[in-house]
């Protein structure tokens, strides 16, 4: 299961990658690929403010629905629209295209609560 | 009754002792002796036609034949006799979607007949395959409101059914939401306090056309200023006025719901009847209840699926749109049969002679000293009197002269003892209307 290096995860199979003082958010390989085939995202607003580990967006696929939470605490300022016409991008590509969020942080402290790449590359071989 | 084997002393012992009590007393202990029946004590059995006899009797108890001036929400109308024969098809007796739907292809075909025509009527883009009744399915429009815009607020208008009022402030009762209730003015939705009320925390505005009183409105001025708020308007509607007046949809409201008894079901004592629940495509996602959509098979060829089920508890669990996931399909069925009899412009002839008929009552008995009819505000098939005695009596006195002639406002509104509303629905006859009037008069006047 492919997992990107420089990036954080929870054990709810969000990532997160920090760039600066800016958080993009998503879902991992692991969730996309239990998930199915992803037919529809609900995403935040631009300036929600979301807490760490509270949720952030949903998504339907075929077979289920399911909320998914914020890896860290912040502010949203962008948002993937594209998601709404084609939320099947999570699918083919959920580590850059398939991204959900965009959020401005300000506690970097919060990582220290997160996996990192290689914790959760043992934690999802845990699972199987 | 082979399924059903009692639990020995021993049984009854090892379960009592695993939750740590000692006896069944003890089990029903929260239970207040007052609450508790007076006995268990049933009578012995009795034979089929004994029964028979004794509920018979009990059913003659009941005031039959009368002839009904009462709505309320709830009226009288004719149910044309192919509904009932097409209704009591062995295809479609269930009260429930199927649990493999896509087997039942013809239920689905036409609960997707019934969502089509109840958009249709109400001027929305989407509808639900059916809630329970026009109270329930206001509830879940409110609960939905609070959910497609994260806030708290409610404003309910004074003239939305105080039944339905009653209703939600019960489902209600131990969640957080901001409730305010709007006085009915002259008939009317109390525009100020509205204004007043409406803020950015003020996720939806409940009215109801026409009102409780019978009154006609057009809120179009309320959804303008709701939607400047990004607030939503949630409107409960009478189906067969829709024939003539201006729908939700035009209106631009958000959320249609309203009790689809009027739609060719008849009045039972309380149920089963029909609610009914209409959107916006954009708040789909956001409807409780079943939707069934129209796709193709593997072939090419249409059929009707389940879908977005991703809303559903079966599915999402605690976090669904609602815990319904059933509906009323059987009444939805029988009011989509009565749709299509009647037709599109069946329904606009049926209102208009609702409206007709319910004039010419409210012009007849105008005549009568000791009655004042409202007229602050246009009417459909349902308005409001003022009596010169107190409606109940009234109400009761007529019943001797074979009239339900009302519903007193008394039984929901404080300081309204002499008044009532009237209903007049295409069923009345004129000769029935003026021994309506006739018989008001004796019982006014002496």
């Amino acid at each position: 299961m492919e997992v990107y290096e420089h990036y954080y995860y929870t054990k709810e199979h969000e990532w997160v990658n920090i760039e600066e003082e800016e958080a993009t958010i998503g879902i991992t390989e692991y969730a996309q690929s239990n998930l199915g085939d992803i037919t529809f995202i609900e995403l935040p607003s631009v300036d929600t403010e979301v807490e760490q580990f509270e949720q952030i967006a949903s998504v339907e696929s075929v077979k289920a629905a399911s909320d998914i939470f914020s890896p860290i605490s912040g502010k949203v300022i962008e948002v993937n629209t594209e998601l709404e016409s084609d939320p099947g991008i999570i699918n083919k590509n959920c580590y850059e295209k398939g991204w959900i969020a965009k959020l401005e942080i300000t506690d970097k402290d919060e990582l220290s609560n997160l996996l990192s790449a290689e914790d959760y590359s043992s934690y999802l071989e845990g699972l199987n | 009754m082979a399924h059903f084997i009692s639990n020995t002393k021993e049984e009854v012992r090892q379960m009592l002792s695993a939750i740590g009590i000692k006896s069944i007393e003890e089990l029903f202990l929260d239970i207040k002796p007052r609450q508790r029946p007076r006995s268990f004590k049933i009578p012995s059995p009795q034979s089929e036609w004994e029964i028979h006899n004794y509920i018979t009797s009990l059913a003659s108890k009941n005031a039959s034949g009368l002839i009904l001036f009462v709505g309320g929400g709830y009226y009288d109308h004719y149910v044309p006799a192919a509904v009932n024969f097409l209704i009591s098809r062995g295809e479609f007796v269930t009260a429930y979607t199927p649990y493999q739907p896509e087997c039942s292809q013809g239920t689905l075909q036409a609960l997707y007949e019934y969502q089509s025509m109840i958009a249709t009527l109400t001027g929305m883009e989407v509808a639900n395959a059916s809630l329970y009744d026009g109270g329930t399915a206001l509830y879940e429009a409110m609960m939905m409101a609070l959910r497609i815009t994260g806030k708290n607020r409610i404003i309910m208008d004074g003239g939305v059914s105080p039944i339905y009022r009653k209703i939600i402030r019960t489902y209600t009762s131990n969640l957080n939401i901001e409730f305010h209730e709007t006085p009915v003015v002259h008939g009317h939705s109390d525009r100020e306090r509205i204004r007043e009320l409406l803020n950015d925390k003020t996720a939806a505005i409940i009215l109801q056309n026409p009102n409780f009183f019978g009154a006609v409105d057009d809120h179009q001025d309320i959804v303008e200023l709701a939607h400047q708020k990004k607030s939503l308007i949630i409107e409960s509607v009478y189906p067969i006025s829709l024939g003539l007046l201006k729908t939700p949809g035009e209106m631009g409201a958000d959320i249609v719901t309203g009790e689809g008894q009027s739609l060719g079901l008849p009045l039972n004592f309380g149920g089963p009847y029909l609610g009914f629940m209409a959107t916006s495509k954009k708040y789909i996602r956001k409807m409780p209840g079943r939707i069934v959509g129209q796709t193709t098979d593997t072939k090419g060829r249409r059929c009707f699926v389940n879908t977005l089920q991703a809303r559903e508890q079966h599915i999402r669990r605690e976090k669904a749109t609602s815990n319904i996931c059933t509906n009323v399909a059987l009444c939805a069925i029988q009011s989509a049969i009565y749709m299509a009899l009647i037709g599109k412009v069946g329904l606009k002839k049926l209102a208009q002679l609702n409206l007709d008929k319910a004039e010419f009552a409210r012009q007849e008995l105008e005549k009568i000293r000791g009655v004042e009819v409202k007229r602050s505000s246009p009417v459909f098939n349902e308005f409001t009197v003022r009596l010169s005695k107190d409606a109940t009596k009234v109400v009761e006195e007529m019943i001797d002269y074979g009239f339900a002639a009302g519903f007193p406002l008394s039984k929901y509104y404080a300081n309204m003892d002499d008044y009532m509303i009237i209903a007049v629905t295409e069923k009345r006859t004129k000769e029935e209307i003026l021994s309506f009037a006739d018989c008001l008069k004796k019982v006014l006047n002496g």
